[in-house]
């Protein structure tokens, strides 16, 4: 209650500041996520390794499959990382080049991520959406459905798919993007049910606006706070879902491989000397997931100032 | 001696934009058993007022000057302290009495709570005396209302509920913050009734914070209107009612809509309410005023004698003033 | 057309249905009576206040009248037609002719949108082939009406204070020219000062244009200014209805007598010294309402007959009703 009156001061001297042109709320977010540094360095790390894993290939000296005879088999005494050899990050086992296969591995890994958590969020906000603003039994039977397919064991029904259908980036995707929009269909289900007795929701309907309009013009963007949030927190998931699948061997396919796949190849190999194959990747592996993390709940803090 | 002495009580708060300076250089005193009404606008700093002199104030916000309660400074005492005195001596209640309430416990325990945790009564002695106290605010059949959830209760039995917690440990001194903006008009006149009756049988003194001019007319012995953080009136209900001294008090009066007149316009103040972010130099009604002189806008008006115990804070000639 | 009755309103009636925690699927839900018979009609430039205590029905009268909540029956008759038998598809070309405006002002506008959208919002959705400039005219020509600068538009919500939100509700609302307007409550959340500015606004505009006004209040000393004529309700019926002047001076249903003099009125000299009518006990609950007269649990004149027999709404005389076996 004090935090309210606190707020109400707050809110209307920034009421009153009459000069300039308006601060939507999405500058105001981006002002405070900017003052948040965890966030903001975990943005710039992680674009850098973005643009890593775009840029990298050009100065590499050998490709991801090629295989250099020279390392093949004795990795812990020739395929060690060095600038000469070429092989910036080592070899692996089977004497290929660490360097552009982790370059590999990131772009693949990140593109599981990203494009599976866009899938979820994509499904899941119109799912939930719907379901939240149509309300009564439409809603209800909906919700089960997703009741249903959440008590499915996930790894497990994963699993089983890739060992049935053989092992690809695409099944893959389907595993990963039908099981993960449940719970952002949930999320946005409930804001939904929130936003749908808001006042300015009813005066859209009074004045005539059309349900299809009420949901994007009204309901949608008021959701896209939460749902930004919520897919940052759910790239890593995904990740860490491809990683675990690859590290049993189950995820891509040989050449290609993924941060799981050499990250298992690496734990693999620990007790021959050849560290690097396992720090390398995990290195990436695990500042990439603690950017996302940071990410998000910057994007908290900056979407929903009032919960803090 | 007065019961609360309160000097100079400036309250500003740190925010991410720079200091807000919520209460400026507020003076007042109350004494055994009057009501003290403190009325004023959403953001004039009224409710920061009496946080800052309990110590309830955000984390961020910080209160200097002097208050003196029974002859002892209490600003800025140790949370333990305070915590005993508004136990014991100040108590307080609220616009929404759920946010003191807590919806899970029983009110018997809630109640009980208080007494056996601060007087050392038995657990049994705790539940009649808060019986009593239910009946006392007149709740019916308390005996098993008291076995009640908070959410049970209707608005008003709400309310009754909580200046019935309050009145617990016989306070002096009762803080009511908006009791009754939240609930309608039959049950406001009934509570507003209720604390009346509570305060000649206590012999508590009261300071009520509200925005409702009927209600101080009706409840209060002396009054303090605030604006933007400062006083600009103080003074006797009825004196500060018949003649209103500061173009404020003024506009404020005439701005009430009322039921026994006939006037079909309303009389308005123009302009919005003052931006505390960037107070302005001066008296912060300048902008809205509609007798500014330049020095309003660069000297801020000290509180200055009308009659006794009437005081006003406005350079304007009381005279000039219509 | 001045004298001409643009709404009519007969036997309302809206219930909802209540379901208990314990409730399995199939049991029955209980009827929650929110609207019970109502009737009343409006001309053009004038004001219906209605008012009562929290719970009475008032918000929800409004919103079935524009078919937000589905009435169980009755008539509302807009012009001549029957707005409650229409399809959604039916009524859109009504709904440009009646507008409203929130209790919240800040929550009644979408705070990703800025002000010239919001405004211009009723304008798009019902002409979409207005152009650009046109429609940008409209929004600065209505937002210099409500007392906005039309520099303004860019801004979002949360840069005004409550009192500005409110006239930029009451713009999106005149945007269109409507005939009517329901006020649901808007002027509670507002400061004195504000509440005065925001209320003479409302008349300048009604007499301007001819509006006919809806307000519903909880505070009878707001409404008393601005109406033609009120209507107390109490657990969805109508106690009382009249000219404004005659409800204030001779108030015959005792609850509207207790509901006036609970009214704090301004003056200590005044407010001290006047007989409170104090109403004892609790509302009753409106999913089990006292039979006969729904007040008469409350009511210091009840006795037997109002328990047995729901009191007719009757006229006093030819603007004054009133629904009280033992009426003053």
């Amino acid at each position: 209650m004090i935090v309210g009156k606190k707020g109400k001061i707050k809110k209307m001297a920034e009421n009153l500041s009459e000069s300039g042109a308006g601060r939507s709320l999405w500058k105001d977010a981006r002002m405070r996520f900017m003052q948040n540094k965890a966030a903001t360095i975990s943005l710039f790390i992680l674009l850098s390794i973005v643009l890593f894993s775009f840029i990298g290939p050009y100065f590499a000296v050998w490709s991801y499959e090629q295989i250099d005879w020279n390392a093949m088999g004795s990795a812990a005494r020739v395929g060690m990382p060095s600038i000469e050899s070429g092989h910036f990050f080592g070899t692996d086992d089977l004497g290929r080049d660490l360097y552009s296969r982790v370059i590999q591995g990131t772009q693949i890994s990140l593109m599981v991520g990203v494009l599976g958590a866009t899938v979820a969020v994509i499904v899941g906000t119109l799912y939930g959406a719907t379901s939240g603003y149509l309300g009564g039994r439409t809603d209800q039977i909906m919700m089960r459905i997703v009741d249903i397919l959440m008590s499915i064991p996930y790894m497990f029904v994963l699993i089983l798919l890739l060992v049935v259908f053989g092992r690809s980036i695409g099944m893959l995707f389907i595993g990963i993007g039908l099981l993960s929009w449940l719970d952002m269909s949930r999320i946005v289900r409930g804001q939904t049910l929130n936003l749908k007795n808001k006042e300015f929701i009813e005066a859209a309907r009074v004045t005539g606006v059309s349900d299809f309009k009420i949901i994007t013009r009204h309901i949608v963007p008021n959701l896209l706070g939460i749902v930004a949030v919520y897919a940052t927190l759910l790239v890593p998931g995904i990740i860490l879902a491809e990683s675990f699948i690859s590290f049993l061997g189950l995820g891509v396919q040989e050449p290609s491989t993924s941060w799981g796949a050499l990250i298992k190849e690496g734990a693999g190999t620990i007790s021959y000397d050849t560290e690097w194959q396992l720090l390398f990747p995990l290195a990436f592996f695990v500042v990439s997931l603690f950017c996302f993390y940071f990410i998000g709940d910057g994007l908290r803090d900056a979407l929903d100032p009032k919960e803090r | 001696m007065s019961l609360l002495d309160v000097k100079n009580l400036k309250v500003e708060f740190e925010t991410a934009d720079g200091v807000v300076s919520a209460v400026n250089n507020v003076n007042f005193s109350i004494d055994e058993g009057k009501i003290l009404a403190i009325v004023g606008e959403s953001g004039s700093g009224k409710s920061q007022t009496v946080f800052g002199m309990t110590g309830l104030l955000d984390h961020n916000g910080k209160a200097t000057g002097s208050v003196m309660f029974e002859g002892e400074e209490i600003l800025n005492l140790s949370n333990e302290k305070l915590n005993q005195i508004r136990a014991e001596k100040i108590a307080m209640i609220f616009q929404d009495p759920m946010t003191s309430l807590n919806p899970y416990v029983r009110v018997s325990e809630q109640m009980t709570e208080v007494l056996i945790h601060h007087q050392g009564l038995s657990k049994s002695d705790a539940l009649k005396q808060s019986i009593s106290m239910l009946d006392a605010v007149r709740i019916p059949d308390a005996v098993n209302r008291i076995r009640m959830y908070p959410h049970e209760f209707s608005g008003g039995m709400r309310q009754r509920v909580m200046i019935a917690m309050s009145l617990l440990c016989r306070p002096k001194l009762l803080i009511a913050d908006e009791p009754t903006t939240a609930l309608d008009v039959t049950v406001q006149a009934q509570i507003m009734k209720l604390l009346a009756d509570l305060q000649k049988d206590f012999g508590m003194s009261i300071i009520l914070i509200t925005h409702d001019l009927g209600v101080v007319a009706g409840s209060s012995d002396d009054m303090l209107v605030m604006y933007g953080g400062e006083i600009m009136e103080i003074g006797k209900t009825e004196d500060i009612y018949s003649s209103p001294t500061h173009p404020y008090t003024q506009g404020l009066m005439s701005a009430v809509p009322r039921l026994n007149d006939s006037e079909e316009r309303l009389t308005t103040i123009p302009g919005n309410p003052p931006n505390m972010m960037k107070a302005p130099e001066g008296c912060p009604f300048a902008p809205r005023c509609n007798y500014t002189l330049d020095k309003c806008n660069s000297d801020s008006p000290v509180l200055a004698k009308v009659s006794d115990n009437h005081f006003r804070a406005c350079h304007v000639a009381k005279e000039k003033i219509s | 057309m001045s004298n001409q009755e643009i709404l009519e309103v007969k036997n309302l009636k809206v219930n909802f249905d209540v379901r208990s925690e314990g409730d399995m699927p199939w049991t029955k839900a209980k009827k929650l009576k929110a609207v019970n018979d109502v009737s009343f009609s409006l001309k053009a430039g004038e004001t219906l206040g209605v008012v009562g205590e929290s719970g009475c029905g008032k918000s929800t009268l409004a919103r079935a009248i524009v078919k937000m909540v589905p009435a169980e029956s009755g008539e509302v008759v807009w012009l001549g037609n029957d707005l409650l038998g229409m399809s959604s598809a039916e009524i859109r070309p009504y709904r440009k002719q009646i507008q409203m405006i929130f209790q919240d002002p800040l929550a009644s506008l979408n705070p990703r949108m800025n002000i010239g959208e919001i405004i211009a919002e009723p304008l798009r959705t019902h002409y979409p082939k207005t152009p650009e400039s046109d429609v940008q005219a409209r929004v600065s020509d209505v937002m210099n009406k409500v007392g906005l600068l039309d520099n303004l538009m860019n801004r979002y919500p949360h840069e005004f204070s409550g009192g500005q939100c409110q006239r930029i509700g009451i713009a999106r609302a005149l945007i269109l020219k409507p005939k009517l307007i329901i006020c649901d409550e808007p002027v509670s959340a507002l400061d004195v000062s504000i509440q005065a500015q925001v209320v003479n606004l409302l008349m300048d505009l009604q007499e301007e244009m001819d509006l006919a006004l809806i307000f519903i209040a909880h505070d009878l000393s707001v409404v008393k200014h601005i109406s033609t004529k009120i209507m107390v309700l109490y657990l969805g019926n109508m106690v009382e209805l009249a000219n404004s002047e005659d409800i204030y001076k001779a108030p015959s249903h005792p609850y509207t007598q207790a509901l006036i003099s609970a009214v704090p009125i301004p003056d200590p000299s005044v407010e001290k010294n006047k007989d409170l009518i104090l109403i004892e006990g609790e509302l009753p609950s409106p999913i089990n309402p006292p039979s006969g007269c729904v007040f008469r649990t409350r009511c210091h004149k009840a006795q037997e007959v109002c328990a047995n027999e729901k009191p007719d709404f009757k006229g006093l005389s030819k603007d004054h009703s009133v629904a009280c076996h033992f009426h003053d």
